[in-house]
């Protein structure tokens, strides 16, 4: 049984700027659950990736950074979300190398790979959100 | 404008990158070193990241496009000092920095640039 510990802090995505500021509030999150030095680089990285898809694909939205817990390990889920026009073909955007943007194309399988869970919603037309969650065992 | 400060060492630059950058940060420093690999007659260019603590896909690939340039413009670079965690993330990624000399840390980034040289950084 997953619970919220407090309130998700959500950083508007806009800029550039905003998207170092999700990385700064993140990093103090990773290291009040101790995750491991390698662990938080990825998941910031991996937050990094997503942040951005949000200013390049969504047009701008936010990030909800909530702090979990299940009892038995302790967790940080980040919905990344966006009113931009959706993924027509998930599959494809998944795959390492496609790009409809002027990217590498590693930003969603290379997220997927440095996140522990990984879980996306999208609707042509209408948006999409993008949830990421890494544990750390008590 | 902020901006990440260029230093000239004979026929060398080099860049020290102390900040968590912003893309703009990141493409003005790509523009800067490029047009003072030009003015400067630099024959190398050294960046040390090892105040990094995440490379992601924006960053590595600015990194990719600046040693690209400064090929195209005889130049070699050499990047230095990356954490581990930050290597480990990055290949996991899918980025492996392809075309990127790298070496430890400053010393031994100096060196490789002044073997390229054929003669000492002066």
């Amino acid at each position: 049984m997953v619970s919220l510990q407090g309130d998700a802090d959500i950083v508007i995505l806009k800029t550039g700027e905003d998207v170092v500021r999700l990385r700064q509030l993140l990093r103090l999150q990773v290291v009040a659950i101790k995750l491991s030095l390698v662990d938080q680089t990825k998941y910031v990285t991996a937050a990094s990736e997503l942040a951005r898809n949000v200013l390049d694909y969504g047009g701008g939205g936010e990030a909800r950074v909530q702090r979990l817990s299940d009892g038995m390990r302790q967790g940080i889920r980040i919905e990344f979300i966006d009113q931009g026009p959706g993924i027509a073909d998930l599959e494809l955007a998944l795959k390492d190398g496609y790009t409809s943007g002027g990217g590498m194309g590693l930003g969603l399988g290379g997220a997927r790979r440095l996140s522990d869970e990984f879980e996306i919603d999208t609707r042509p037309g209408e948006g999409t959100r993008i949830t990421i969650t890494k544990w750390k065992s008590f | 404008m902020e901006r990440i400060p260029i230093l000239k060492m004979g026929k060398l630059l080099l860049v020290t990158i102390q900040v968590d950058m912003h893309d703009r940060l990141a493409m003005v420093l790509q523009d800067d070193l490029t047009n003072r690999i030009v003015s400067d007659r630099a024959r190398g260019v050294l960046i040390d990241i090892s105040a990094l603590d995440i490379v992601d896909s924006f960053i590595g690939r600015m990194i990719s496009n600046t040693a690209a340039m400064a090929r195209v413009l005889d130049a070699a670079t050499v990047v230095v000092g990356m954490q581990p965690a930050v290597a480990i993330t990055l290949v996991e990624l899918g980025l492996a920095l392809t075309g990127v000399r790298t070496a430890l840390n400053v010393e031994k980034g100096m060196a490789l640039l002044s073997e390229n040289l054929g003669e000492g950084h002066g």
